[in-house]
């Protein structure tokens, strides 16, 4: 038995290898989501590696990766000297780290900046943890004065500048931009590069001048072993010295515990990307399950001979079932070097959105590789397994008769399945949109999938009339030609079905995308006019915060009435994350009029905050409860002024003053200033001082209301962008698909197409043909997937309505071009196909069996 | 005797008169000339291994006439209809088709010609499994995007009785039945030639009749032009004449021949070929 399925397998090369196309693109999708967060963790692993000593010492709990705001608190510069008298400490050297200090090119656009942060120190000459130096001096001169700065070389290319040349650079502190000389470039010590992330070097005492105040104070300070010394012996020998309220760790637990904390957050982006993967996934299960049937179908007559011969079902049923095995494990091994790819694809991509991972190392690792091999045998092994299941049940009698059929359930056994699917995966989502958290979001998903799945079961039965309007259509415009293309559809709807289905999958999903991000869109746009009353905007698209130079500046300016500062940080509310905002309450009603649902804004001070109408009832939240945030510098519990709703203008679950922040410990840095002007001064002029006070700074940038509505519709698109293009490879998988399917089709139908051209049928007419049949296909899928998209997007709209997407928008245009667009990727996947028909050799295919 | 190299070309209209050739010469009796082969030689295969299926052939086939082609299985009567119905090439030779030559045609030519001036009706899988009988009866006008000559569409599909099957599927009708059918697709366009390959080879006795005799009718009340391949003396009787293959060459011809007529000449070429093949050794 085996040798008939390697003779199979060998015979049948180009089909097989069709059907291993989606094995290849699913393997290959998760492939490269491990491989591209391996690599994103190695790079960011090295990073911490690369700059941790043996031992660090650094304020109590500001370790922590996982917030955002920046840490206030410094050690003093004393603790230096007294660290140094320690035998067991070969070096100790305090260093100012300072976050936000972006380059700004030659051509004055900003260097980095979309996420991987702009760092700034004071030069050392440090031993990390890996042995290597964290900074060497690769050309040029250390920077000794105010006007001096270092950069690495990286960035320096980047950015075009040479040594001797004028750098421009933005800061978090004042003056919030500045020019420097470049005295020389930096090499930093690990491998896989920055990660994006921009490294200035100051002068030791200039760093403290710009950014400290001028005090004699450190971010942390690091030491190195004596020989023969233990980083454990030098933490204890440390521990003896330092006072309290501050950390000492050992260099290898300080670097796990970032790599940790990074990795966690790293696991999401893996996450995010192996739900693609899934999706991919999905939509290959139908193809190979597709393809199979086919494959079987045609050879219904070859296994019943097999079983006229005396092979039991279980053997035919194993027959069909190795050849799976080896297509899949084939398949597998190309998806595992094609996903290699595709993390540099994914590297290119997330490159785009500022996260630049350079040279860093692509590592496959065998996790990888088992789970590549593991998700492509079993995935094909389920696809198969239907079919093999079908072609067992042939009886041996069929080898005698001309056309062999296989035996088919029937089409409302499979209705009636896939209504009661839908009906469970309403359930289901019923249940997720009244849940919450993870767990809501995983039944969401489940439920989502057990509708299309049921849908694509019903498919043949609620495709018909699609298929019958087309065909009327075919028929006015192609004549004979589009009937046969019509009829070709029909004869084999589950086959039309299935292979439409795979395309539905992917076009449900980005169609819910695109009505869940026009929605986010109108909500923004309406929540910025409904209730935001200052006329001006100072923003940055990049979402770095800026210095609060720029805040007092502006105030002065002559037709400013009121300047409306605003901070985020993030802060953990017992175990979960919050995202917290922050603005001068006096100052608050002047940028906006926020409602209230309870409680008043009269009570907000710097002792209390203000609540998300969502956090509040996740977190069991009052007016008048006290809530304890926990910061970097520790915890803080603040009393709860007002519930306001969301879907305004603030984003995240609670509102702070601007005083309640900074007592919190964290630094003051601006995110967006509301700006109101006198009423009789003239917009034109306010701008202008303005952008004279944002000079040299790109990404900090003045708008109006609607400029500052498009700038948020472009933070919208950007993450579309991201989503379609990862589902783009769902479709790709879809269209190739349809490929496969009329590829087959058009190999099963030879002696047809023989036919067809030895009475007179051009090549032509052939090639339109199958065209015809692809697009059917294609717009089949785009139809059911649009009207699914649509009723996930009202759905999905409907539960996060008071998350803030409260307006539902549906972009019927966009929506529409995505049916027409999918009818011109029937005419792509059809090329081969149609190529292939049009040149078989009429006699050969007259005459083949 | 071997002719020399310069081909004495034919040209518009076909001459009647039989051009002389180093073997047997199958000349139509009087009247027009539909289909003419010249001196054709199909080649299959390379070097040792090749074979020639068709082997210096050359034969006038009557205008409005019903002719069959026999031979032992092998001997070439596929290649020759191939050939001639515009489905191969010929490795050397000349091919006509109403005054038209086929060599140096290209595809699109010679779709057209299939379409315009061709019928074809094979041994079995003729029709498209997924049009109506009627539809497959007009493919060839409907691609063509000719119209339907309702006149004549009537008279065939009267002459084949078909009438009340005419929304059927193939699948739905019996072998015969989709012969005729066939039978009809092929004669509806009108073409200059009609050619069909064993097409009662897949059929009972019964059935073959009904087809045969549609064929005879076209030929005599529809001056339609029919050249089938045969095993069978008695389909061989319908026609007017018959032209014996044997090894890719044409070794004898019979008129108006009965089902005995041929059956003692195939006794005879056997025999013939099988003293040949003794001889041989
Ligand atoms: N495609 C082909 N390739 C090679 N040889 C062929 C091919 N078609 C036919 N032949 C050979 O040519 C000869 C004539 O075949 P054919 O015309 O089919 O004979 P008939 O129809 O009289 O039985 C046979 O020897 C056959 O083996
Ligand atoms: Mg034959």
């Amino acid at each position: 038995m085996f040798k008939v399925t390697w003779r199979n397998l060998v015979a049948r090369k180009i089909r097989l290898a069709l059907s291993g196309f989606a094995i290849v693109l699913g393997v290959a999708f998760v492939a490269g989501s491990f491989i591209f967060t391996d690599a994103l963790g190695g790079a960011f692993d090295g990073i911490v590696s690369g700059t941790t000593a043996d031992v660090e010492i650094l304020p109590e709990g500001a370790g922590q990766v996982d917030t955002f705001g920046t840490d206030a608190r410094t050690i003093p510069a004393s603790l230096v000297a007294e660290l140094s008298q320690l035998t067991e400490a070969e070096m100790v050297v305090g260093t100012d780290q300072v976050q936000g200090v972006f380059v700004i090119s030659k051509e004055g656009k900003l260097i980095g900046g979309n996420g991987p942060p702009g760092l700034a120190f004071n030069y050392n000459e440090m031993t990390a943890i890996t042995g290597e130096r964290i900074l060497t001096l690769a050309d040029g001169e250390l920077p000794t004065t105010r006007t001096e700065v270092a950069l690495d070389i990286d960035t320096a290319e980047k950015a075009d500048y040479d040594i001797g040349d004028e750098v421009t650079l933005v800061t978090p502190g004042d003056p919030p931009t500045m020019k420097a000389e470049l005295t020389g470039l930096v090499r930093f010590g690990s491998e896989g590069g920055l990660a994006g992330a921009t490294l200035t070097i100051f002068d030791a005492q200039v760093i403290k001048d710009l950014f400290f105040g001028g005090k004699d104070v450190y971010t942390h300070v690091s030491l190195t072993a004596a020989e023969e010394v233990s980083q454990i012996q030098l933490r204890d020998a440390a521990q003896e010295v330092v006072p309290e309220g501050l950390d000492v760790v050992t260099g290898d637990e300080f670097a796990a515990d970032q790599q940790d904390a990074i990795g966690e957050i790293l696991g999401f982006i893996n996450t995010f990307l192996l739900v693609f993967a899934a999706v991919a996934l999905v939509v290959g299960t139908f193809l190979i399950i597709n393809t199979f049937s086919i494959l079987v179908a045609q050879r219904s007559r070859e296994l019943a001979l097999l079983r006229a011969m005396g092979a039991s079902k279980k053997q035919v049923n194993r027959a069909v079932l190795s050849e799976a095995l080896v297509v899949s494990l084939v398949g597998s091994t190309v998806g595992l070097g094609l996903g290699y790819l595709l993390a540099i694809g994914l590297k290119a991509l997330f490159g785009v959105i500022g996260l630049d991972l350079g040279a860093a190392d692509m590592p496959i690792q065998l996790r990888t590789i088992l789970v590549s091999y593991a998700v492509g045998v079993i995935v094909t092994l389920i696809a198969a397994y239907l079919p093999a299941r079908r072609a067992s049940r042939i009886s041996p009698v069929q080898a005698m008769r001309d056309d062999v059929a296989l035996p088919e359930a029937s089409l409302r056994w499979r209705f009636i399945i896939g209504a009661v699917m839908v009906a469970g995966g309403v359930a289901l989502m019923g249940g997720g949109f009244a849940g919450s958290g993870g767990r809501g979001l995983l039944l969401i998903g489940i439920g989502m999938l057990a509708i299309l799945i049921g849908v694509a079961l019903m498919a043949p039965v609620l495709g018909r009339p699609i298929i019958h309007a087309l065909g009327w259509a075919y028929r006015r415009l192609f004549g004979t030609v589009g009937n046969l293309a019509t009829m070709n559809t029909l004869r084999n709807p589950r086959r039309t079905a299935a292979t439409s289905s795979a395309l539905m999958i992917g076009l449900t999903l980005v169609a819910l995308m695109s009505i869940l991000g026009q929605s986010a869109k109108v909500s923004t746009d309406k929540a910025i006019e409904e209730s935001l009353t200052a006329e001006l905007i100072v923003s940055n698209a990049t979402g770095q915060f800026f210095s609060t130079a720029y805040g007092d500046q502006i105030r002065e300016l002559d037709g400013v009435a009121s300047v409306t500062t605003f901070r985020q940080a993030t802060a953990k509310l017992g175990e979960s994350q919050a995202y917290l905002q922050a603005v001068d309450p006096r100052s608050l009603g002047a940028a906006l009029q926020l409602p209230v649902d309870s409680g008043s804004l009269r009570r907000f001070d710097a002792q209390s905050v203000l609540v998300s109408s969502t956090r509040a009832e996740s977190s069991s939240l009052e007016v008048g409860d006290s809530v304890k945030l926990t910061f970097p510098a520790g915890p803080k519990a603040f009393t709860v002024a007002g519930v306001y709703p969301v879907g305004g203008a603030i984003a995240g679950d609670f509102l702070l003053s601007l005083e309640g922040l900074e007592r919190a410990g964290i630094k003051p840095e601006d995110s967006l200033l509301f700006i109101s002007k006198e009423p009789d001064a003239s917009e034109a002029a306010v701008r202008s001082q303005i952008e004279d006070v944002l000079v040299d700074n790109p990404t900090v940038t003045l708008k109006n209301q609607k400029e500052f509505a498009e700038e948020q519709r472009g933070l919208i698109n950007t993450v579309l962008y991201i989503i379609y293009a990862l589902l783009g490879l769902a479709i790709i998988i879809a269209i190739l698909g349809i490929t496969n399917t009329l590829a087959l089709s058009v190999i099963e139908r030879t002696r047809e197409v023989g036919l067809l051209r030895a009475v007179g049928v051009s090549r032509r007419q052939l090639r339109t043909m199958v065209r015809l049949e692809s697009i059917a296909i294609s717009v089949l899928g785009a139809v059911l997937g649009v009207v699914m998209g649509i009723a996930f997007g009202i759905a999905m709209q409907r539960a996060i309505a008071d998350q803030g997407i409260d307006v539902l928008s549906i972009p019927w245009l966009l929506l529409g071009s995505f049916v027409v667009l999918a009818g011109l990727v029937g005419v792509l996947a059809a090329v081969l196909p149609a190529r292939r028909a049009a040149r078989l050799n009429v006699l050969e295919a007259i005459t083949t069996e | 005797m071997f002719r020399s190299a310069a081909k004495p070309i034919p040209s518009k209209p076909i001459p009647s008169k039989p051009i002389p050739s180093g073997s047997y010469t199958a000349t139509a009796p009087g009247g027009g000339v539909a289909a003419r082969v010249f001196e054709v030689l199909k080649v299959y295969g390379e070097g040792d291994a090749s074979v020639a299926a068709l082997d210096g052939v050359s034969i006038d086939f009557a205008a409005d006439a019903f002719t069959a082609v026999m031979g032992p299985s092998g001997s070439g009567k596929s290649t020759l209809m191939h050939c001639m119905a515009a489905l191969d090439t010929v490795s050397s030779g000349q091919v006509f088709i109403g005054g038209v030559e086929l060599a140096g045609l290209g595809d699109k030519q010679l779709t057209k010609l299939r379409r315009d001036k061709i019928g074809f009706v094979f041994q079995a899988y003729n029709l498209v499994p997924t049009l109506t009988a009627q539809e497959n009866i007009e493919l060839p006008l409907s691609i063509a995007g000719r119209k339907v000559d309702r006149q004549w569409f009537d008279t065939v599909i009267d002459t084949v009785g078909l009438r009340d099957r005419l929304g059927h599927r193939p699948n739905q009708l019996s072998g015969g039945q989709q012969q005729r059918v066939a039978c009809a697709r092929a004669l509806v366009a009108r073409p200059e030639v009609v050619f069909a390959d064993e097409p009662t080879g897949n059929l009972d006795s019964a059935a073959s009749a009904e087809v045969l005799a549609f064929l005879r009718s076209s030929v005599d009340d529809h001056r339609q032009t029919v050249i089938m391949v045969t095993h069978d003396p008695v389909a061989a009787s319908y026609t007017d004449r018959v032209v014996f293959l044997a090894d890719g060459k044409v070794v004898d011809e019979l008129r108006n021949p009965t089902a005995d007529d041929v059956l003692e000449e195939m006794k005879v070429l056997s025999a013939r070929s099988v003293a040949g093949t003794a001889a041989g050794h």
